[in-house]
Parts: C-alpha cells; sequence; structure tokens
C-alpha cells in the first residue's frame, strides 16, 4: 500500500498565553511513501514525527491537506475504519491479559463476514506469534515479560488483522543499548517477511540508517528530504541534514568562498568551482581528511584514539564550529603522533558547503576537479 | 533510652484517646452483650448468657430494622455503583463544562444530610394542604399521588433509596472519575485503531483496568449502606419504629437512648450482631473479588 | 470535513454528534437531579408562610420574596445558638485532632522506639473496627463522667483519627531523611523540626486533613444527638431535627426552609473555595483507604 501525503498540516491551539500564535507541528507535508518497504521517519524530539504518525493512523485528525492509501482519500475515516496497525512507544498492551488474549484482541472486533471463529482466531495469532518469536509465551502476561518480548508481542498484535499499514512509534526507545539491535534486525526481518508498508518514528538516526529502505527527516515540523539512507548521507540537501546524520558527526567551519576556492582561515583548502563567494558554513565528513603532509589544510593535534581497523584522530582548529575536530582514517597510514600540528588533504565528495543565510547547499561541480 | 521515652510522649495523647473512647469500648460491648438484663438505671444484671441475643433476634422492630437495612443495601449498592459508573464515564467523555459538572455532582458530599432531607421531605409528603412536588410531577404523566413519607411501605423504600443514592453518588463518582483518568489514553488509542466497538472497549479494557476502584466501592457501599441511620431519621424523623423504617443501626441507638432507651446490653447484643453480618459480607466480597478484579 | 461524501465518514460524525446530545443531555438531567433541592430550598425559605399554605401546587418561582423566614428563624427558635454551638465544636474538635494526630504520626514517622511496628500494626487494625460498635459504651462512660449536655462530652471521643493518623504518616515518611539528620546535626529539637520543617512540607495533607474534619464535625450528628438533650447544647444537626419536630409548629415550612440554608451554608462556601483541595483529598483518603 502506497501512502500519499498532500499538503498536510497540523496546527495546535497555543498553551502560551503570552503567544497566542497556534504551534504549527506539522507544516505543509507533501510527499509519498512507496509500497512495500520500510520508511524511518526521523527527526529530534519534539519536532511532530509523532504527529504524523498520529494523523496517517487516524488518531489524529489534520487541520489541512489530505492522505490517501493508495488512491483511497482516507482523511476523514476513523481510525477504526483505516485497518492500520500501530505500535505504540509504550507498548500500550493490556495489562489484564495474556499474551494470546493482547494479540487476539484485534482479531474479535472483526464483524459481519470477516467474523472469525475462536479457533480461527487462534490459528491466527499464534501464526503471527510464530512470526515474532514469542509463541512459547503465549500465556504470559505482560508484567512478567522483559521490555523486548513486549516489543514482540505488541508487533504481533498490529500484524494480527493484516493491516495494510503498520505504524511504529518510537519502537526501540524503551530497550537497552544490547537488545535495541537485536529487536531492529528483527524489525527488518519481520518487514521483509511480510512485506507490509512500514513506517517508524525515531529520533536515532544510526537506528533509522541501519535497516530504512527509506528515510524521510523532518525538523521543527518542516520536512526536510527523503531519500535512501545513504543517499541523503551523501548528498545532505541543507546544513540540518548534514548535521544530523552520521557518527560521529559532521564537523563544521565557519568558512568563505572566495575565486571559486573554499578558505578555512587562511587556507585556501578546496577548489569549489562554480560557486560565488561568499562566507559560508563548510562540513566535512570524518571520513573525508585524508593525512597528508602536503595537504592545504592545518589543525593542531590533540591525541589519536585507536580504535582497531580505524584511527579516530582528535584535532583542533579556531574556525570549527565544535571544541574538536573528528575525523576516521585508515589505520594503515602512519601518524606522528607526536607531532604538534597535522596536515589534511580533503575529499570533495565528504565536503558540503551552505549557504549562512539559508543555511541550503551550496552544490559544485566536483566532475571539474 | 531517653529517645524511647520521647516518642512515647509525642504518642501519649493519641493513646490515651484510643484506649478510653477505642479499646477499652471493644472489649466492653462484648462484656455488656452477654449480660444479661442489664439495666443502666440500677447498674445491676441478673445472669450471663445469650438471652440478649436471643431478645434481639425474637424482637419484632429488630427484625423489621434488619429487613429494611438488607432491603437498602440491596437496592442501593448495585444502583449507585452503576449510576455513579455511568456518569462517571460520561464525564470522563466531554471536555467543556467537566469541571463545572463535577463540582455540582460533588455538592451533596458537603451538605448536611439532616438538613438536605428535609427538602426532600417537603418535595416528597403529601399533607392536607399541598400534594408536593413529586406528586404533582406524578399528576402530569396521569399517575395517582403518594404519600412517600407517611404513607404505603415501597413508596417510603422508594424515597430511603433515592435520598441514600443521591447523598452517596458523589464520593463514588469522584473516586470512578479519578480511576478512569488514570487509564493510560494509548490503551484506547490501540482499541481505536484495531477498530474496536466502544461496547467492547468498556468491557474488554476499561471496566478491567478500573476494577480496583469498582471493587472498593462495592466493599465501602456494603459497609456504609449497612449502617445506613441518619438518612432515614433525615426523612422520617427520630421516631423511626413507628414509622416503620427503622434500621439496624438505629435499632441500637433506640436501645440506648431515647424514649426506648436504657438497655444497653440489647443495643451491645444488636451492634454485634450487625457487626458479624458486615464482616461476613465483606469476606465473601473479598473472596469473590479475587476471583474478578485484576491488579495490573 | 462534513461535505465528504464517503458514507462511513458521514456516518461516523453523525454519530459522534448525536452521542454529545445525548450525553449532555444526560449529564445535564442529572446536574439538575443534584442542584434541584437547592433550589427548592432556597426558593421556599424566601416564599411568605402564607403564600406557601395557599399554594395546593407548587410554584416554581416567587414575585415576592421575603427574608421574614430567616427572621423567624433566628428568633423563634434556637438557630444561632445551635450555629454557635456547632462553630465552637468544630474548631475546638479539629484542633486538638490536628495535634493529637500530628504527634502521632510524627512518632511513627521519624522517633525510633521499641515495639513501633507492632504498635503500628495495632493501630492500623483499629480503622476496621465501626464506631457504632464502642459508642454504647462511650455512651455510658461520659454519662458516668457526668459529661452529657457539655461540649466535653461532645468532643473527647471525636479527637482521636487512626485514620488520618495513618494518611499523614505515609506523607511524613516521604520527607526525606537527610533533612532529619542535617537539623539534628544543627543542634534542632525533635519538636522544632516538626513545626519548622515536617509541618510545611506537609502542609497539602494538613489542610486535607482538616478540610475533612470540619466537614466531619458540621454534619455529625449520631454522637450529638446521644449526649445531649438539652436544646442549649444541640449541634445543627440535632437542632434541625427539633426544629422539625418541635419549632415552629410542623406546617411552617418557608421558616425551616430558611434554617436548613442557614446551617447548609457555611459548608457550601466553604466548598467553592476549597474546590480543589476538598475533592483532592476525599479522592486520596478513598483510595488509599
Amino acid at each position: 500500500m502506497k501512502v500519499t501525503l498532500q499538503h498536510l498540516t497540523k496546527k495546535f491551539p497555543s498553551r502560551d498565553k503570552k503567544d497566542p500564535r497556534d504551534v504549527i507541528a506539522v507544516n505543509d507535508f507533501d510527499f509519498e511513501i512507496p509500497d512495500g518497504k520500510l520508511i524511518g521517519l526521523l527527526g529530534p524530539s519534539g519536532c511532530g514525527k509523532s504527529t504524523v504518525l498520529n494523523m496517517i493512523c487516524g488518531l489524529l485528525a489534520p487541520t489541512s491537506g489530505r492522505i490517501f492509501f493508495d488512491e483511497e482519500d482516507v482523511t476523514d475515516l476513523p481510525a477504526e475504519e483505516r485497518g492500520v496497525g500501530m505500535v505504540f512507544q509504550n507498548y500500550a498492551l493490556y495489562p489484564h491479559m495474556t499474551v494470546l488474549q493482547n494479540i487476539m484482541f484485534p482479531l474479535g472486533n472483526f464483524k459481519g463476514d470477516k467474523k472469525l471463529s475462536k479457533a480461527e482466531m487462534r490459528a491466527r495469532a499464534e501464526e503471527v506469534a510464530r512470526l515474532v518469536q514469542i509463541d512459547q509465551l503465549l500465556n504470559r502476561k505482560p508484567g512478567e515479560m522483559s521490555g523486548g518480548q513486549q516489543q514482540r508481542v505488541a508487533i504481533a498484535r498490529a500484524l494480527v488483522k493484516m493491516p495494510r499499514i503498520l505504524l511504529m512509534d518510537e519502537p526501540l526507545s524503551n530497550l537497552d543499548a544490547r537488545l535495541r539491535l537485536q529487536t531492529r534486525e528483527e524489525i527488518r526481518r519481520i518487514q521483509n517477511e511480510t512485506g507490509i508498508t512500514t513506517i517508524f518514528v525515531t529520533h536515532d538516526q544510526e537506528e533509522a540508517m541501519s535497516i530504512s529502505d527509506m528515510i524521510v527527516v523532518m525538523k521543527d515540523g518542516i520536512f526536510q528530504e527523503m531519500g535512501r539512507p545513504q543517499d541523503v548521507y551523501d548528498d545532505p540537501k541543507n546544513l540540518f541534514v548534514a548535521k544530523f546524520l552520521g557518527t560521529p558527526a559532521i564537523n563544521v567551519f565557519d568558512a568563505e568562498v572566495r575565486d571559486g576556492m573554499l578558505r578555512i582561515g587562511d587556507e585556501a583548502v578546496l577548489s569549489v568551482p562554480g560557486v560565488p563567494d561568499q562566507p559560508v558554513w563548510a562540513g566535512i565528513r570524518p571520513e573525508g581528511f585524508i593525512p597528508d603532509p602536503e595537504g592545504p589544510f592545518t589543525a593542531s593535534l590533540d591525541r589519536v584514539e585507536v580504535m582497531g581497523r580505524d584511527y579516530s584522530i582528535i584535532s583542533r582548529h579556531p574556525a570549527c564550529e565544535a571544541p574538536v575536530i573528528r575525523s576516521i582514517i585508515d589505520s594503515t597510514i602512519k601518524i606522528d603522533t607526536e607531532a604538534e600540528t597535522i596536515r589534511f588533504r580533503l575529499k570533495p565528495r565528504k565536503v558540503h558547503i551552505f549557504s549562512k543565510i539559508t543555511e541550503d547547499r551550496l552544490y559544485f561541480d566536483e566532475a571539474a576537479l | 533510652m531517653e529517645r524511647n521515652g520521647k516518642a512515647w510522649l509525642y504518642l501519649l495523647p493519641a493513646l490515651i484517646f484510643l484506649g478510653v473512647f477505642m479499646v477499652y469500648p471493644l472489649v466492653d460491648v462484648f462484656i455488656y452483650s452477654f449480660e444479661e438484663g442489664y439495666n443502666s438505671a440500677s447498674g445491676t444484671s441478673f445472669g450471663t448468657g445469650l438471652y440478649n441475643f436471643s431478645y434481639v433476634l425474637h424482637d419484632t422492630y429488630f427484625l423489621q430494622a434488619v429487613k429494611n437495612t438488607f432491603l437498602m443495601v440491596i437496592i442501593t449498592v448495585p444502583l449507585s455503583t452503576g449510576l455513579a459508573l455511568l456518569i462517571s464515564l460520561g464525564l470522563s467523555s466531554i471536555k467543556a463544562l467537566k469541571s463545572a459538572f463535577q463540582t455540582i455532582y460533588f455538592l451533596p458530599y458537603v451538605t448536611n444530610t439532616l438538613a438536605v432531607g428535609l427538602v426532600f421531605m417537603i418535595l416528597f409528603k403529601k399533607t392536607a394542604y399541598t400534594d408536593g412536588l413529586v406528586n404533582l410531577l406524578i399528576h402530569w404523566f396521569g399517575g395517582k399521588s403518594v404519600d412517600f413519607i407517611d404513607g404505603p411501605y415501597w413508596a417510603k423504600m422508594f424515597v430511603m433509596c433515592f435520598y441514600i443514592i443521591w447523598v452517596v453518588l458523589p464520593f463514588k463518582i469522584l473516586l470512578l472519575t479519578s480511576a478512569l483518568a488514570s487509564v493510560n489514553e494509548n490503551y484506547y488509542s490501540a482499541a481505536r485503531v484495531d477498530g474496536t466497538s466502544p461496547r467492547r472497549i468498556f468491557f474488554r479494557i476499561t471496566l478491567p483496568m478500573i476494577s480496583p476502584t469498582v471493587f472498593y466501592l462495592i466493599i465501602t457501599g456494603f459497609i456504609g449502606a449497612f449502617k445506613e441511620y441518619s438518612d432515614a431519621v433525615a426523612l422520617f424523623g427520630t421516631d423511626l419504629n413507628a414509622a416503620g423504617m427503622n434500621t439496624i443501626v438505629g435499632y441500637v441507638y433506640d436501645m440506648l437512648y431515647g424514649d426506648s432507651g436504657g438497655y444497653p446490653s440489647y443495643a451491645a447484643a444488636a451492634a454485634i450482631i450487625l457487626f458479624a453480618i458486615v464482616l461476613t459480607i465483606t469476606v465473601i466480597n473479598l473472596m469473590v473479588g479475587r476471583k474478578h478484579v485484576t491488579y495490573a | 470535513m462534513t461535505d465528504s461524501t464517503d458514507p462511513r465518514v458521514r456516518a461516523a460524525s453523525a454519530r459522534r454528534t448525536v452521542r454529545q446530545v445525548v450525553l449532555y443531555t444526560l449529564l445535564a438531567l442529572w446536574a439538575v437531579m443534584v442542584l434541584f433541592p437547592f433550589y427548592w430550598m432556597v426558593l421556599t425559605s424566601v416564599k411568605s408562610y402564607s403564600a406557601y399554605s395557599s399554594e395546593y401546587i407548587p410554584q416554581f418561582f416567587t414575585l415576592s420574596p421575603t427574608l421574614q423566614n430567616y427572621a423567624d428563624a433566628f428568633t423563634t427558635v434556637l438557630l444561632g445558638r445551635y450555629l454557635l454551638n456547632t462553630l465552637i465544636f468544630t474548631v475546638i474538635t479539629t484542633v486538638v485532632m490536628v495535634a493529637v494526630v500530628t504527634l502521632a504520626a510524627f512518632a511513627f514517622a521519624r522517633l525510633q522506639f521499641r515495639g513501633k511496628d507492632l504498635l503500628f500494626t495495632l493501630f492500623l487494625s483499629l480503622m476496621m473496627i465501626p464506631n457504632e460498635l464502642v459508642i454504647i459504651t462511650n455512651f455510658v462512660t461520659i454519662t458516668n463522667l457526668d459529661l452529657r449536655n457539655t461540649f466535653g462530652g461532645l468532643i473527647l471521643p471525636s479527637v482521636m483519627s487512626v485514620f488520618y493518623v495513618y494518611l499523614l504518616r505515609e506523607n511524613f515518611a516521604q520527607v526525606p531523611d537527610s533533612l532529619y539528620y542535617a537539623a539534628k546535626v544543627d543542634g534542632t529539637s525533635d519538636m522544632k523540626y516538626l513545626l519548622k520543617v515536617m509541618v510545611p512540607i506537609c502542609r497539602p495533607t494538613l489542610v486535607t486533613i482538616t478540610i475533612l474534619k470540619v466537614i466531619e464535625c458540621w454534619n455529625s450528628y449520631v454522637w450529638p444527638r446521644l449526649i445531649t438533650d438539652d436544646s442549649l447544647y444541640y449541634l445543627v444537626s440535632n437542632g434541625i431535627q427539633e426544629i422539625r419536630e418541635n419549632g415552629f409548629g410542623r406546617e411552617n415550612i418557608p421558616a425551616m426552609m430558611a434554617a436548613v440554608v442557614v446551617i447548609s451554608i457555611p459548608l457550601i462556601i466553604l466548598f467553592l473555595i476549597f474546590r480543589k483541595q476538598i475533592m483532592a483529598g476525599v479522592s486520596r483518603s478513598g483510595t488509599k483507604g
């Protein structure tokens, strides 16, 4: 099932008495989510991700704009008529029911010719339980299970009615670090096996990048960028997206473009043909630095951290926004760890420059280099 | 040691009052109940035994009081709990005027029930001068007027139960509303997304979630209704035996004091019988409750 | 939204509207049920005796309100005296009870002494004892002490509440230990610590207890009825029964209603001022008890 959002907007009445203007939680969302994919809706806390999710599932009515499932306009359809499955952040498992009863619960809502017998319901519930690998725990109550197991029950309950779309609100945020890794693989596998269009919300870019077919980045209710994780990472449209994706984060410098050259401090570090002269933000990915005694960029060396296959070089530069520059380089390259300064050459594809006014990306012609 | 002494000093007033007005009387009431024919005027008794209990159990006034009390309990506990549940559900599904409604519904809790009982009396009473407002309404709907205060038994019982429910509802509504408010909104969202009908949401989710509060209200409702007394006085006056509307507690007080008073032994026996009834019902309640109440 | 052509959408929104209308109607109906006796009481109290007596069919409003009934209520019967008695009884009982309960709760929450846990368990088990069981002996005790028809007799058995000790102790126990040790290091006495630290921190609970006790005192009927037969010592609840049976003559309903209004007003005002505290307090005492 393809999901289309058309100029979707949600405003909430202001709670701040001094500022009576409406709070715009979601502002003019306009994009299409392709069928059968796992989509990560990504953004910092409070940016309106959950609001988008709640509008898609029908728990919140949009202020304006439309929502389509394939060609069907579902904007005014109440949640119960939409046939979506939803996994809530705290799972919302009914504490007084067993796992089996929880999973069977949505099936009991079917009416008319869709109505199922008890045996059919049980069979369907058991099948889904096997899919999420909790078929050993059917008689437990949610309170007797670990967070990861509860999560699987919640997914099973959302899947059992064969939803047209599966929505998950911060599915991993209540799990500890180890379970998080395991569960996100699990989500990936379940989505692959069922092929149901799945949208999940997260504030953790690593989580979204690692399992999503596509990610949608948003900030303060405004859509930023959508695409395959690697594409968005490699080709961010603005400073926010560049900074939000990637660990360690991109290094941002207060820089300037003059005569087709990117200048950081006194040094002309990279040729950027086609960009008009102006002050800019220069973002350089940690993997964009190559130690080179002849390189154009000089930083004072702080320390070198060995991370096995890679080195992490911590250095400083007055124009850098953060206290230190983090760069990651192959451990086969020899470095003088005792030196005062270190010189780098930059990989053009890992350097992005942004307007200081709009913070939008300023493109330069890499091919011309 | 000095520390020890000081703590007891803080406890002393509480312990004295408890000792004199609670622990001693508790022992004493059992002694009274077995002292046959104790007369508080002469301070004498003529033996010990079960005579007091036998007397009370054969007293027609007591049997009438037991019948009245049981009727009140059976009628008012389920009705008031059910009604409170309906009203609380209504309250929790509205936004506008919610707090105004809540405030109004709570009013009877802070009013003097003896005083407001008088208002109910004049609303329901039929005299030579006027049929009263309720009878006026009955006329409008084509019924025959009835004196609810001095008339037939069922009419008196009706006003009694109506007034009891009016008096006990505020507490139940308040507790149920806060119980409903404490159910996490996510459960309802989850149920809605799954297309659950309101009926099913209520019986399968809401009710189990608030069952501890409902259960608590049923238990305390039983206990409270068995101790019904002052609401009856408010409606029918102090001579409840004459009105045929006495309650067990009323019987205890009548034995103790007033025109029919002076028999603390009978009062003690009746009070102990009441206590035994309440205890039995509570134990039954707890046993039933264990099966049906879910503590999350 | 309403111009949608999808029948499911229209059905859902129609259902919502109907539901809301029915809901508000029913809620308003019960609000009328609750408020009507109050309206009727005020209305009747401002009708003149002659006007009221001549109404075979009760009138829902009056065009010639009078305050004569209120004057009668204060002059013909001892309403002023009843109010004063109730005020004295309520104030003394509440003040003494709060003091007794606070001291006991402090001992259980903070002080160390042998047998504390056992004593507290015994305390809690007393909560299950119904008043009806102990009132018989208390009646005899007060009679023997010659305290009938005195404030002493009215007040003494009412100044202790196991339940409020329990409620306050739970609250006291939430105050961090470190505050106590800090105060001890500074040389603060236990009593000063209680008054200057514990009481201010736990003020909301103390306010709740005070208000609930005031309501209880103002409405108390059974014990005052047993212990007073001299109308000079009646409280309002007994007073209203007295007025009903021997006061204005049985038929002077308007004067009786004026007395009822006067008796009801203090608590209603108290409720409207402390609405939030009272409702929160009752709900808390209900769920914990």
